[in-house]
């Protein structure tokens, strides 16, 4: 289970270019539940992901994970309860490291690393084993470097050693969002097998309406730094993809009725 | 013959500070100017401990502790004081430089008929050989001595490639060798990549100083001065090595740097004997470098025909 509470972090503070990208966030997400996070650019979504894997220490707030209290765990410590994809296919692998050495280190995360041969016959086939799972013909590469695979294939792989060893939490940020349709729908498809087979709890960053419909069992929705819906349960299951662009309008109109009520309010007081 | 295995001797020993810049450059992708001080430090702290009688074994096990605390400070710099990498180098040279005129005493030690490493290779020679100093080796007198150091230095350099070969396939070092590929994705997989850091050029500059103090007893002398370019130096033999070999595999890059050392040194020693004045020697070795960062397609065309594209892709 993950619990965060009252999370609170803004960029540069006390200056013209202060950004409130969390504002007092408080969210709890149920062992076992998929989750997406949707919301505007600049909403704060990946700021919040960035803040649970440790990226940057919040201001105020904390998060707490498998019943621990995580919030002042440095980044690389969080790892071994979190397993991570990124919205960039090629900042979750190794360029130039082969797939081989690249999945041996996800099947070590969060453990001490030995001094022993790393890649032997066994774990050679281990990873061809599961490699194989992903029908890309990759078990017959898996000396090449990481960094001669499409992207798709890189992420499908990054996928996979996230969720090598099972993470209390997966946390993925659009990343199936630099993709071609064809490898983003692959990616999609691949997650939902892996996130069900193994009853993760998952956050998922999203700008695809569909795809946080027909994936996931919550939707929260961000604006500004903050939680501003949460459909879950029954509501979920009943919410469409107007009924979310829907909700994005009256933000945006609200948002825009506020600033003409401001300025409103400055010409008659100033 | 003599110059041959001069170059090849001298190539053997300064392939150790190729391999430990090949960790720092290559591997965790750290510009790590330390070692112009850490090559010094080795030689510096063997030349007082073998002269105060020690063993020259531990005298350079010494060495190498002593650069790779050097090394630990750059990397310490960097990692927990946020130091650009360049600007932590320079810091831990500079001091480097005070650090071991206080070892020495003076800027200068000469080593004189005192204890190497190769002496007891020696004495084997010359017992095996019937008590001759002069061995033949393909038809030439060469000195037992030289070819001791030859031999010994050729044991050490065989000895630590497969180590340190092994080494990087492990678990261990292939979470080294991924921080500097992506140190993003390294803390993603729970390593602590500032460690990684710190530990690489330990390790790095701990093979520098070892370099140096081999180095101190092969030229019979430990100078204050001796590791200006050095850094220079191993990059050089770095470049030349990946124009030979390619960058496929670790065994296959240790032996890269290895060959291109030798042949970096042979091709001093060619250049030295046709008349190069030996000051130049440094501004050559830039000039080269800066052609090598700055053109490698040019390099590569320039490589392709020299040995006549048998290489390929
Ligand atoms: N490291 C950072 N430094 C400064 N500003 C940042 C940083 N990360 C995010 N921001 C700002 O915080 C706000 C939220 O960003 P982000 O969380 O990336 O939004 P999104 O919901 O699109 O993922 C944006 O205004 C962004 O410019
Ligand atoms: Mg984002």
């Amino acid at each position: 289970m993950l619990k965060i509470d009252q999370l609170s972090k803004t960029f540069y503070p006390n200056t013209v270019n202060e950004v409130r990208a969390l504002q007092k966030v408080s969210l709890t997400i149920e062992e076992g539940c998929f989750t997406a996070i949707i919301g505007t650019n600049g909403s704060g979504k990946s700021t919040l992901l960035n803040a649970i894997a440790g990226t940057f220490i919040p201001d105020t707030g904390s998060i707490t994970l498998n019943g621990q209290n995580i919030s002042k765990w440095y980044e690389y410590r969080r790892a071994s309860l979190i397993g991570r994809v990124f919205q960039n296919p090629f900042a979750g692998s190794a360029a130039e490291m082969s797939i081989a050495e690249n999945i041996v280190m996800a099947m070590k995360r969060g453990q001490n690393r030995s001094l022993r041969l790393a890649v032997t016959q066994r774990v050679r086939n281990e990873i061809a084993d599961r490699v194989s799972v992903l029908k890309m013909g990759l078990e017959d590469r898996i000396d090449n470097p990481i960094g001669t695979l499409s992207g798709g294939q890189r992420q499908a792989l990054t996928l996979l050693m996230a969720t090598w060893l099972k993470p209390k939490l997966l946390l993925l940020d659009e990343h199936t969002a630099a993709l071609d349709p064809k490898s983003a729908a692959k990616v999609a498809e691949l997650t939902k097998y892996i996130i069900e087979k193994e009853n993760l709890t998952a956050l998922m960053v999203t700008h695809s309406m569909q795809q946080a419909i027909d994936l996931t069992q919550r939707i929260v929705m961000m604006h500004r730094g903050r939680i501003v819906e949460d459909y879950r349960d029954e509501m979920k299951k009943r919410v469409r993809v107007h009924d979310l662009i829907d909700t994005f309008d009256r933000l945006q109109k609200r948002e825009l009725f506020d600033e003409s009520v401001a300025e409103l309010l400055l010409k008659q007081y100033v | 013959m003599n110059l041959v295995i001069g170059a090849f001797t001298m190539g053997l020993i300064l392939s150790l500070l190729s391999l430990g810049m090949l960790i720092s450059f290559r591997m965790i992708r750290f510009t790590d100017i330390t070692v112009d001080g850490s090559i010094t430090l080795g030689a510096s702290l063997t030349a007082v401990l073998i002269m105060s009688g020690m063993s020259p074994w531990l005298a350079c096990l010494i060495a190498f502790l002593g650069g790779a605390a050097a090394g630990m400070i750059t990397g310490i710099l960097h990692t927990r004081f946020k130091i650009q990498q360049i600007l932590a180098g320079i810091l831990v040279m500079t001091a480097l430089y005070s650090i071991n005129l206080r070892i020495m005493g003076r800027s200068n030690i000469p080593l004189l008929d005192t204890e190497t490493i190769s002496g007891s290779t020696e004495t084997l020679l010359v017992n095996l050989s019937g008590g001759v100093t002069k061995i033949s080796l393909f038809g030439w007198p060469v000195p037992a001595g030289d070819l001791a150091v030859f031999i010994s230095s050729l044991a050490i350099c065989v000895l630590l490639s497969i180590a340190l070969s092994a080494f990087l396939k492990t678990h261990f070092g292939t979470a080294l060798r991924a921080t500097g590929n992506n140190s993003q994705m390294v803390r993603a997989q729970g390593i602590n990549n500032h460690t990684m850091v710190v530990f690489s050029l330990a390790l790095s500059n701990g093979l520098v100083a070892l370099s140096g103090g081999l180095l101190a007893q092969y030229q019979g002398f430990a100078d204050v001065q001796m590791g200006i370019g050095m850094m220079v130096w191993g990059l050089a033999s770095i470049i030349i090595g990946e124009a030979l070999v390619g960058k496929s595999g670790i065994g296959i890059t240790i032996i890269g740097a290895i060959l291109g050392t030798i042949l970096f040194r042979l091709l001093i020693a060619i250049a030295l004997r046709w008349g190069l004045n030996p000051n130049d020697l440094k501004l050559v070795t830039a000039v080269f470098v800066f052609l090598a960062l700055v053109a490698p397609t040019l390099f590569k065309t320039l490589t392709k025909s020299i040995f006549g594209g048998q290489r390929h892709a």
